[in-house]
């Protein structure tokens, strides 16, 4: 997380935009030069021109006999301040566009990287920064970022030019009166350093505060059927009001501090006007060493200085702000995906799986499988029985390596599941989950997830296996209804069947439902079963279930206690040796 | 949550500001709750901009003074130190100004923009939950966050340059009008071309600026869709089509980002050079018009003066327009009717007097009674639990009938199921209950009152809900509990874990009842936060409940074990039930078998395993199966 690492995984987010990016400081360059000459030309007409002074600014430049004619010394003068305003203007706009395109640019590459880079994470590495800071760090952050970078182009060289220039000027007119700009400089330096540093504390708060008024309105949203539901709107009120009448005090105090950053500017400036002009006068009058005409432009590159310096100020604060983006988009750049491919092409020869001494613990959590020793011949059946959060989805996760085991090893063909490369391995394997996703789309283009190629006939057979086709032909628009984010508009037993049929469309070795058909009702849970046994026979499927009802015609059933496996056998010898699963049967059995 | 798209395309594709001015005056309004700050803050930034005029007029006589021939050196400089000390003077008093203003406008914003969240926040509690429904809690988010925060930088910033320079714009017209009339014909030509070039750079820039809002949500939606769904992504190895298309939104986002910053960007380039040009027309026309020398010159200070606050306003300007544009979505949501609460019928707590009739009363008596008054009268009905359908039709979308002819009846203290597929409508008949939705045509009552009739936070008091997807608050175990009832003791909530079976799992926690619950309680499993949810219910204890697929995230062991709890918690009470799972619907007073919207089956277990339809499919399925 250092700032080299940071630079050297940001620098090559550039690329593609390296010439609007050297481009615009260079024109900006000469925009400002047009920018600080403008003035002189003002001070020129008015100076040379209106007041017919003997000595005035760019007096050089110009003839005697030209500046002897009043009106035609006006009028070039006043022309040439056209032009240079025209082309000032002109290197403005096309800097304007450069920069433009330079950082939106370079924010969209780095959007990509991060993106790209995500998708390369392994569960446990989105579990380490939970999906809504990673979305955070893709949007805002990005944006931050891609602002800054914006303000560093354009803003890095204008005020430095500015001041150099303005420096040089003023040392020419009068060396030590230029010295008042070297005690400035550290006094406004200092003021805003202070500022900044007790400023960023404050500001930590005040976001923290922030979070939390965010996560009152998130919590709200996502539970307002139970707001509703409890009548608890004017609870939910006075959490919120407190949260945000404690927002405000942080958000007071920590603004109130950078309240002081335009009034110290003006009071450097000034302080420096007024020095100037006292000591300045001083020698105007008593030593004579200095011209008023001089004076006066001092003066004015006295406030370009502050001003370019309070512009630097500015952009080093913002920058400063921003740091804490760049922090967090370094830090998703610098993780290592834990979970990558083998390097053998071997191909998953068929649907076998052993679990070999398996055991796993989440990220900093107490072992949720521990020493795991099961086998599966491949186009088996195998169901696996277990009270809630008692390990077996993390099991099955383990196959396709969502999750990598921490002792021991998982085999799917006679091979560890290391050896495959992640492509050829999850190819193999289709899995359907409780909670399963659609995406935003038409029912086809989401089952074609499972099979890009399928035809529309193969599309048909897999949602009539699922027994999803009556429902879909249901929908006036059939195939082609659109399933809206995260598949809103069908119902949750509906979905589950979509996903199977998305699963089945792969054409797996090894089918794994996990809790797939919890909203399905019984009979239409029945039917999907008898399909797949019947259609799938080489198949070998995995089926995680709370129903017995699902599970007891399996070849093998597996039941899990408390990470370990209990006991496997079939449906009658599980009755006769497993106390567990005698127990969740006749739970079950009441029923019928 | 049916068809919410179109609406949300609907609403995108016309993002563009409608009617900014106004958007403008209305958030202005706001600086009312601190009128007597804004005053003083005003007073200052008159004195303020008064002072920097003054200062920078000052620095005239103080070069004439220097310029001045024929006296001594020494009363030079006695009148130029006397100057010299009036413009320090000038200064010290525009510096404490400036600070002052600052400081009192800043705390307008941060009170402003804490009144606009209250307001926003406020106003969405009260929307109906269809809202919710409609739009995704994304979009939601982002009014407190995205447009709050433009608003904010708007706030803090730009108003108060604005207002400086306004009131300095003021003064630098009056000052050239006073000065020459005829010369000021050329700024007005001035005024006319900046308003002209900021109105057309204005109307393209936030064109595309809302191209870029929209590019940018569309990004964002996806980020968090294939976030949301990266296991199905890499179970179905789609990382690479999920790039492509990725690369193609953000190649979108970025030519519409671009295209709105250029615009931007070049703002304050065209305004800055656009004076300067003007500078020199002026110049070169009041030198051939052969103007007074000095007028001139003055006149041309205040043009300069007159281009600075110019290029500060369009400094400003990006931040205005995306504030403006923020401002209107926060007060389209602040606009949006209010779920209508018109029942008068409420629920207050009862006492039986000894001639059987009812009173009114503020003690705990724990008994409840409708309080109905009419123009005849106070009249007291006790509270049951009577839930009644007459003919109940519905439907969320027009053509798309939900329910259909729906007529039951729940007598207090019996337990009613309902069955059938997915999609049948079983919990949109609980959505009406509580009035969560209205029904279109018939009639559903309440102890024999319209539940129309009643208010809606009284009906809903009375109602007690377990959902299949639960969602806890954060806080503590225990307040999560007690938010069935705020008043309950500890001990009560405790009780009610307990009916619910959530005491020993609760008690194995790190700390107990006092464990910290983290978003939505993710530290929890799903069938735990089940559990409190169940507690949660009990504690509240209303005369009816429902239970949609209450216990469906449980296993059937777990399911077993609370059975005891869950009888405890419906016995005495009229029941809803909604389940997969038969066996929780088996010793239901009356099981109701729905398809398409329309009662197909009624009965009790054995009524219906006589009649041998649907539910007797189901039912003997599920014998055979186990």
């Amino acid at each position: 997380m250092s700032k080299n690492t940071t630079f050297k995984n940001l620098a090559p987010c550039v690329k593609g935009y390296i010439m609007p990016s050297v481009l615009t400081p260079i024109l900006i360059i000469f925009e400002v030069l047009l920018e600080v000459f403008i003035p002189l030309l003002m001070a020129a007409i008015v100076d040379g021109g209106l007041y017919g002074e003997e000595d005035f600014m760019l007096k050089q430049f110009f003839s005697a006999e030209l500046i002897a004619n009043k009106p035609r010394f006006i009028l070039t003068v006043g022309m040439i301040m056209v032009c240079a305003a025209l082309f000032s203007l002109m290197f403005g706009v096309i800097a304007g566009r450069t920069a433009a395109i330079a950082s939106m640019g370079f924010g969209s590459n780095l959007r990509k990287k991060l993106f790209y880079k995500v998708q390369d994470f392994s569960f446990a590495n989105v579990d380490k920064y939970s999906t809504p800071s990673l979305v955070t760090r893709l949007t805002t952050d990005v944006s931050n970022v891609q602002n800054t970078y914006q303000m560093l182009i354009r803003g890095f060289v204008r005020s430095p030019i500015m001041m150099i220039f303005a420096a040089v000027m003023a040392l020419k007119i009068n060396v030590q009166l230029s010295l008042i700009f070297i005690f400035a400089i550290p006094v406004l330096g200092f003021a805003l350093f202070v500022m900044i540093s007790l400023g960023r504390k404050r500001f930590s708060v005040m976001l923290t505060k922030y979070d939390k008024l965010n996560a009152s309105v998130q919590e709200d949203l996502v539970a307002v059927r139970e707001v509703k539901t409890y009548v608890r709107e004017d609870y939910e009120k006075e959490k919120f009001d407190a949260a945000a009448e404690d927002l405000k005090k942080a958000q007071f105090r920590a603004e109130k501090v950078f309240v002081w950053s335009n009034p110290i500017q003006l009071l450097v400036m000034w302080t420096c006007t007024i020095i100037l002009l006292f000591m300045g006068g001083n020698r105007v009058i008593f030593q004579e060493n200095l011209g008023t005409g001089e004076l006066v432009s001092l003066l004015t590159y006295s406030t370009q200085i502050v001003n370019s310096l309070a512009m630097m100020s500015f952009i080093f604060a913002a920058w400063s702000r921003s740091r804490a983006s760049f922090g967090r988009i370094n830090e998703v750049l610098c993780e290592t995906p834990d979970i990558v491919g083998g390097e053998s092409d071997a191909k998953v020869e068929n649907g076998s799986i052993e679990f070999k001494n398996v055991s796993f613990a989440y990220r900093n959590a107490e072992r949720t499988l521990n020493d795991i020793n099961l086998k599966i011949n491949s186009g088996e059946t195998v169901g696996i029985v277990a009270g809630t959060g008692e390990g077996k989805s993390t099991l099955v996760q383990l196959i396709p390596r969502f999750y990598d085991c921490t002792e021991g090893e998982v085999l799917v063909g006679g091979r560890n599941v290391k050896d495959y490369s992640l492509y050829e391995l999850r190819e193999s394997v289709s899995m359907v989950m409780q909670k399963n996703v659609l995406f935003s789309g038409s029912i086809y283009e989401n089952l074609k997830w499972g099979d890009p190629d399928a035809t529309n006939e193969e599309i048909e057979r897999a949602c009539k296996l699922s027994c999803a086709h009556d429902f879909i032909m249901s929908f006036p628009k059939g195939y082609e209804t659109d399933l809206g984010q995260g598949g809103v508009n069908v119902s949750g037993g509906q979905k589950q069947r979509l996903c199977i049929a998305r699963a089945l469309l792969k054409n797996p070795k090894i089918l794994i439902l996990d809790d797939s058909t919890s909203a399905v009702d019984t009979a239409t849970d029945a039917k999907i079963r008898k399909a797949l046994r019947e259609y799938l026979p080489g198949t070998t499927k995995i089926i995680i279930s709370q129903r017995i009802s699902s599970v007891y015609d399996c070849d093998k059933i597996v039941v899990m206690d408390k990470g370990e496996i209990s006991a496997v056998g079939n449906h009658q010898e599980l009755m006769r040796s497993s106390e567990i699963y005698r127990e969740v049967c006749e739970s079950q059995a009441k029923e019928g | 949550m049916r068809g919410p798209q179109g609406a949300i395309a609907a609403k995108m594709g016309d993002q563009k500001s409608k009617n900014p001015l106004k958007t403008f005056i209305r958030l202005l309004s706001y600086y009312k709750e601190c009128r007597w700050q804004l005053i003083i803050a005003l007073i200052f930034i008159l004195i303020y901009s008064a002072g920097v005029l003054a200062a920078s007029f000052l620095l005239k006589p103080l070069v004439e003074v220097l310029k001045q021939t024929g006296i001594t050196p020494d009363e030079k400089y006695a009148k130029y130190i006397a100057l010299l000390i009036a413009m320090a003077a000038i200064y010290a008093l525009s510096f404490v100004a400036n600070y002052t203003l600052n400081r009192l406008m800043l705390g307008c914003s941060v009170k402003i923009l804490c009144k606009l969240r209250i307001e926003m926040f406020n106003h969405m509690q009260s929307l109906p939950l269809s809202y919710f429904d409609k739009h995704p809690h994304g979009e939601l988010m982002s009014y407190y966050t995205n447009d709050i925060d433009a608003i904010r930088e708007m706030l803090h910033r730009s108003i108060t340059q604005l207002i400086i320079s306004v009131v300095s714009f003021v003064g630098i017209i009056i000052f050239m009008l006073v000065l020459s009339p005829s010369l000021f014909l050329i700024v007005l030509v001035m005024g006319v071309a900046v308003y002209f070039i900021a109105k057309i750079i204005g109307i393209r820039s936030s064109k595309n600026y809302a191209l870029q809002q929209k590019a940018l949500s569309k990004v964002n939606g996806y980020i968090e869709e294939m976030m949301a769904g990266q296991n199905i992504v890499k179970a179905f190895n789609h990382e690479e089509q999920v790039r492509e298309k990725f690369d193609e939104m953000n190649e979108d986002l970025q030519t519409a980002a671009t295209r709105a910053n250029i615009y931007t960007n070049v703002m304050g380039p065209i305004m800055n050079n656009l004076s300067h040009i003007f500078y020199a027309i002026t110049t070169t026309v009041g030198v051939i018009a052969a103007m007074n020398g000095a007028v001139l010159i003055a006149f041309l200070q205040y043009i300069r003066q007159f281009a600075e606050r110019i290029s500060q306003i369009s400094e400003q300007y990006n931040f205005i327009l995306m504030a403006l544009a923020g401002a209107e979505r926060v007060f389209e949501l602040i606009d949006e009717a209010p779920e209508v609460d018109d029942g008068t019928v409420t629920l207050v707590r009862a006492k039986y007097a000894a001639d059987g009739s009812i009173l009114e009363t503020e003690e705990n008596t724990e008994k409840w009674a409708w309080k109905n008054v009419t123009p005849l009268g106070v009249e007291y009905i006790p509270l049951k639990g009577d839930v009644r359908f007459f003919n109940v039709n519905f439907s969320y979308v027009p053509d798309k009938q939900v329910l259909n002819d729906i007529s039951l009846y729940a007598k207090e203290g019996q337990k009613i199921a309902f069955v059938g597929s997915t999609g049948a409508g079983k919990t949109t008949i609980t959505n009406l209950i509580n009035r969560f939705y209205d029904v279109e045509e018939g009639v559903i009552t309440y102890d024999g009152i319209d539940i129309k009739k009643i208010k809606k936070s009284d009906l809903r008091r009375s109602l007690g809900m377990v959902l299949q997807e639960t969602h806890l608050f954060s806080g503590t175990v225990m307040d999560n509990i007690r938010y069935g009832r705020l008043d309950a003791t500890d001990e009560e909530c405790v009780a009610a874990a307990k009916i619910a079976n959530a005491d020993y799992f609760i008690s194995h926690l790190p700390e107990g009842y006092n464990t910290q619950l983290i978003a939505d309680g993710s530290n929890l499993s799903q069938g735990q936060r089940q559990l409190i949810s169940i507690a949660r219910a009990a504690v509240s204890d209303p005369p009816v409940l429902i239970l949609d697929e209450a216990t469906s995230s449980i296993d059937t062991r777990t399911e077993k074990l609370i059975e005891k709890g869950m009888d405890g918690l419906m016995e005495g009470r009229t029941v809803f039930v909604i389940a997969h799972r038969l066996s929780t619907v088996r010793n239901s007073n009356a099981i109701m078998v729905l398809e398409g919207g329309r009662i197909i089956e009624r009965g009790d277990h054995e009524d219906l395993l006589r009649q041998k339809g649907k539910y007797y499919s189901l039912y003997t399925g599920m014998t055979e199966l186990t």
